[in-house]
């Protein structure tokens, strides 16, 4: 399992109940639900990965989380997990409403635009960066709204939505991050994950 | 219809049913078939509902029409709804033509066969009715239970009533709701039959007269809802059936127009007329979220069954937005729920014929929740 996934996956209780939004080909989910007995779904937009995951006896409902998320109740999962693609919605704004509302608490992970490899690409050679976490051009990028961690934890004090934890990654270290040190881990880390509610 | 339909296995259900019309029929008979081997622990069982048309004969062949039985294409040894490893049971719907209580089964009380006698059913009498099944194999838990079109009206039904008795269920091509348009068919399918002289307001089983005509323009509009635009044009497109120019006459010229003659006389030779009437019919009165007061989120609501929805991009009669209603409501109820649209151009037939992406999902979803399934204590 990758960094992040182990770092989301130790931020959940067991038996929780989770919606991994874009979970892929479920391997997050299938990991959560044998290793954490947690009540886990998906909801995935690709055909292809959401018949991988039923195949794998998941429960996972192909459709759009841009459109598709209203379905559920308020509160319906304790946590719902959102990684890596906030930037690629049309309204991430509407979306990241949508997600406080069916879960408790939402684990959003976020490719970091300030982080120091990304503006060195922008300031030094003057082109749009491309990394490991950002592996597009500018012309075939799904990512609509790049935000750093700085921005998306300004974002949620303007809107009064509650941080809870944020963790940043850098390969494979990871750290706390909080007010203090924001200035400093906008720079070093290539993923930033959020808890909030 | 000059079929036998003695030597099949069917049971007499003694206790007294109590339809939706309000009568009560008791002493009627069942009929169903099994494949495969049920285990020990009698977990690996699943029960499969038909469609409109269909009957038991799921797999293999079909002793009374001599051909292959009508879901071979997913279900015997070895296939996606494997019999070498799981227990299938299927059974004819009340209404039907195949050895259950339908209206061609004669009438105790004056020796004549019931005709439009019969009361009329709906997709909960059906259910309510093969049900006893169960009892009579002594299955508690089926591994699941799965059908497509009306065959998924059906799953539905007895996932409403019976939430404690499936761990899984999957609703194929179908619907929670008849809608106008699907109405609107089944309607012109009845005319179709009702227009026939020989159907002689369902009397017709004295003299074996019986309106084929009519049954087989049923069947040949119907047939055309099955198929998409684009899988008719591949098939047919404007291709001249053996001949090589305009015959300038009416008969059938083209390919397409053959194709329908030919299913519409074979299906009168397996299917009566009253019975496509009646079963039509409980079609058209299927509504569950009417069953429940608060709509259709509360048929499912405390249940653990993990549901599969499965819709084909190209069915316009029970389009994908029909099973995606079925997913609003799950999710509203937070039922467990997969769902998938399979893309493919054969319309609402994809169910029946060979389309590997379906299968491949069924089989992943039927494998993997038997694992978890004969694990449950």
């Amino acid at each position: 399992m990758k960094n992040e996934f182990k770092i989301i996956a130790n931020l959940l209780p067991s038996q929780s109940r989770v919606l991994d939004v874009g979970c892929g080909d479920g391997s997050l989910i299938e990991a959560l639900i044998k290793e954490k007995n947690i009540d886990a779904r998906g909801i995935e937009l690709e055909e292809d990965k959401v018949k991988e995951c039923i195949s794998k006896g998941l429960s996972v409902i192909e459709g759009d989380a841009e459109t598709e998320l209203s379905q559920f109740p308020n509160k319906a999962f304790d946590f719902v997990i959102l990684s890596q693609t906030l930037q690629a919605f049309y309204q991430p704004e509407n979306v990241l409403a949508q997600l406080l509302r069916i879960g408790g608490r939402v684990i959003i992970s976020i490719p970091n635009f300030g982080y120091w490899q990304i503006r060195a690409s922008l300031l030094i050679f003057g082109k749009m960066p491309i990394t490991k976490s950002l592996p597009y051009t500018w012309y075939n990028t799904p990512n609509l709204h790049m935000c750093s961690i700085k921005d998306f934890y300004q974002f949620c004090e303007k809107k009064k939505i509650k941080i809870e934890r944020v963790i940043g990654i850098n390969g494979e270290k990871t750290s706390s991050i909080y007010r203090i040190n924001l200035e400093m881990k906008n720079l070093l880390s290539e993923v930033g994950i959020f808890l909030i509610r | 219809m000059n079929y036998k339909i003695e030597n099949i296995k069917k049971i007499i259900v003694t206790s007294p049913l109590k339809l939706d019309c309000g009568q009560i029929i008791k002493d009627f008979p069942i009929a169903y078939e099994t494949y495969g081997e049920l285990n020990e622990k009698k977990n690996n069982a699943i029960l499969i509902f038909h469609a409109l048309t269909g009957d038991q004969f799921v797999a293999g062949n079909n002793p009374i029409t001599d051909k292959k039985g009508w879901w071979t294409t997913a279900v015997g040894p070895g296939k996606a709804i494997d019999t070498d490893k799981y227990f299938i049971i299927c059974a004819n719907v009340l209404g039907g033509c195949m050895g259950s209580f339908g209206p061609k089964d004669i009438n105790k009380e004056n020796d004549q066969p019931y005709g439009l006698k019969f009361p009329v059913i709906t997709v909960k009498d059906m259910v309510r009715a093969q049900e006893s099944i169960l009892e009579h194999l002594k299955i508690n838990k089926l591994l699941s239970v799965l059908g497509g079109s009306m065959g998924g009206m059906q799953v539905l039904q007895f996932c409403a009533l019976y939430p404690d008795k499936t761990f899984s269920a999957i609703p194929i091509a179908s619907t929670a709701s008849h809608n106008a348009q699907q109405i609107a068919l089944n309607e012109l399918a009845r005319q179709a039959i009702m227009s026939d002289p020989l159907w002689n307001k369902g009397n017709y089983y004295q003299d074996e007269k019986i309106p084929k005509n009519g049954l087989a323009v049923a069947r040949m509009a119907a047939h055309i809802t099955y198929m998409s635009d684009k899988g008719l044009q591949e098939k047919f497109g404007r291709k001249l059936q053996e001949k090589k120019d305009y015959e300038f006459t009416f008969n059938a010229d083209f390919q397409i127009e053959s194709y329908l003659r030919h299913q519409g006389k074979v299906f009168v030779e397996r299917f009566d007329a009253n019975s496509y009437l009646y079963i039509s019919r409980a079609m058209d009165y299927f509504d569950l979220s009417k069953q429940f007061k608060n709509g259709l989120s509360e048929a499912f609501q405390n249940h653990n069954t993990k549901f599969l929805i499965i819709s084909f991009s190209s069915d316009w009669l029970y389009p994908t937005k029909n099973s995606k209603d079925i997913v609003i409501a799950l999710n509203a109820s937070g039922a467990n729920v997969a769902f998938a649209e399979i893309k493919t151009d054969k319309g609402h037939d994809s169910f029946l014929v060979e389309e590997p992406e379906f299968l491949k999902t069924i089989k992943g979803f039927l494998d993997s929740n038997f694992e978890i399934f004969k694990n449950e204590k």
